[in-house]
């Protein structure tokens, strides 16, 4: 499957960047993201208690959050387990991460050369996997209608209040994430579509690309 | 319930005011004053409890004690507490309190509730719950310093004393004050209860409880629901009330600050990204890095 993919790519003259099945997995997770924070924030702010009706109301949304909240860990741990290898820091990524400001600025001929992720994707996957765990621990802690009872107060106090921290750092983590895709033009087509230009691997991730033209059928 | 002739003073999960142009009669509200020292433990008041507001608990076991039901639950909205104290003198002393509802001026539950109209605060500071909006995600039980909403495991709403909100709205007291035989639970103004808790103060002190007192913590804005206990400087003999109750700190930023803070920095966030891409622009492929890679692969 792999092979056929990487190898159709190449016929067209482009890149496989994600198969079939990466791209499933990341959006299953996507889906699921939007669900939860729609209906987190129902749960957070008053402002928002009306997107409880896209769930069908109060009680449907307290009953559908916290499942969805598993499935969308359960897919998002296949995910990074997947992905780990790749989002190894390097000495190259902290410099990158260090010239934010030459990022920001479009100025990437002045960055290091990035493999198949860069600095900035490596430090959003850390906070995906730190903002997941801690959601995941902290939900079933506040889950109140099979697991609250086994835990002290204070700690359905603190797993509340932890919940919501870590939601609002991973919402955050995602509107860059999702801005970032919106702003380097090519990267919503890897991942709907799966592949990418050979100009959009050179200038983006020139390390990869000279990896990936080393590999018969890519990796 | 909902009560259109009782006048609403806070509503949860709600940002703009309530209507507020009847200010109320008495600026207090009301209180009931439970006095610890004249109850008798005959459980009158959970009997009264259960057949106004026409509920009936399951039958449990006996778990060694007199309290029974042995906790408060989504049937039993209060329930009498035994405690045994050996003191000083090594005499026994049988201290019952009568547990539930607190009626916080500055309740908690209220705070920590996300469903709107879920939780209101009636001008005469009653604190009920309206179960028709309630969505049981139980926030109101983490937000409780008292421990006192219990979530049914039939129909997932919160339950707990009314202070017999019905009852009020109609100018009688409520239920367990109306049946209690030795006038251990009274109900007024609050400013007449602080006043005969004064009395009754004064009373036990003469009768050698020098640190009898009232029971109104202030770290909740005082209380609906107060005790004249013998040994006030240590309510936590009285089956665990708390010394100083008052909204966790945890509860009290995630349900405050926390709210406005977090959802104005998505916002910012979006923003920010939205004007860097008005400012900045796209971070486009063009021909030449296109000529570039074609090059590369050119002399794989």
């Amino acid at each position: 499957m792999t092979e056929t993919e990487a190898a159709g790519a190449r016929r067209r003259g482009l890149i496989l960047r994600y198969t079939a099945g990466e791209r499933t997995n990341h959006w299953i997770i996507a889906i699921t993201f939007v669900l939860l924070a729609l209906s987190g924030l129902a749960l957070f702010h008053p402002a928002f208690f009306w997107l409880a009706s896209l769930f069908g109301g109060g009680p449907w949304t307290r009953i559908l959050h916290p499942f969805v909240g598993v499935a969308m860990f359960l897919c998002f741990a296949v995910f990074a387990a997947r992905m780990w290898r790749h989002n190894l820091m390097t000495r190259d990524d902290a410099r990158w991460l260090r010239q934010a400001g030459d990022v920001i600025h479009n100025r990437e001929d002045r960055l290091p050369e990035v493999g198949k992720y860069n600095g900035g994707q490596k430090l959003l996957f850390y906070v995906l996997v730190v903002c997941l765990l801690g959601l995941l621990a902290s939900g079933i802690i506040m889950w109140r209608e099979y697991f609250s009872f086994y835990f002290p107060i204070w700690a359905v106090r603190a797993a509340s209040l932890w919940h919501a921290v870590f939601a609002f750092v991973l919402i955050c983590a995602i509107i860059v994430h999702i801005y970032a895709a919106i702003w380097v033009k090519g990267s919503v087509r890897a991942m709907v579509r799966g592949t990418v230009t050979p100009g959009w691997a050179w200038k983006h991730h020139r390390a990869w690309f000279r990896q990936v033209r080393k590999e018969p059928a890519g990796e | 319930m909902s009560m259109q002739s009782l006048d609403i003073k806070r509503r949860s999960a709600t940002t703009t005011p309530p209507p507020g142009v009847r200010e109320p009669v008495v600026a207090g509200g009301v209180a009931k004053l439970i006095d610890v020292s004249k109850c008798i433990g005959c459980k009158a008041c959970q009997t009264a409890c259960m057949e106004w507001n026409d509920l009936r608990d399951e039958v449990g076991h006996a778990v060694g004690v007199y309290d029974n039901p042995a906790d408060l639950t989504e049937n039993s909205w209060t329930v009498m507490r035994f405690s045994e104290l050996e003191n000083e003198q090594g005499d026994l002393e049988w201290l019952i309190r009568k547990d539930g509802c607190m009626h916080c001026e500055d309740p908690g539950c209220l705070k920590a509730c996300p469903s709107p109209g879920a939780i209101v605060q009636y001008t005469n500071g009653i604190v009920d719950f309206h179960e028709e909006n309630c969505i049981g995600c139980g926030y109101c039980i983490t937000g409780c310093p008292f421990n006192v909403p219990r979530i049914s495991k039939k129909d997932h709403k919160a339950y707990k004393c009314t202070l017999c909100s019905d009852r009020v709205a109609v100018g009688q007291e409520p239920a367990c004050v109306k049946t209690c035989p030795t006038g251990a639970i009274v109900f007024g103004t609050k400013e007449d209860m602080t006043q005969h808790a004064a009395e009754r103060i004064d009373d036990l002190k003469s009768r050698g409880y020098e640190n009898a007192g009232l029971y109104d913590p202030q770290g909740v804005g005082g209380t609906h629901v107060m005790y004249v206990l013998h040994h006030a400087d240590r309510p936590g003999l009285y089956h665990g009330l708390p010394q100083d109750p008052q909204i966790s700190p945890m509860v009290a930023f995630w349900k405050g600050l926390a709210k406005p803070l977090g959802v104005a920095a998505m916002a910012l966030t979006a923003l920010a990204g939205f004007f860097h891409y008005v400012r900045v622009g796209p971070n486009e492929v063009d021909e030449e890095d296109e000529r570039k890679a074609e090059e590369e692969m050119r002399h794989d």
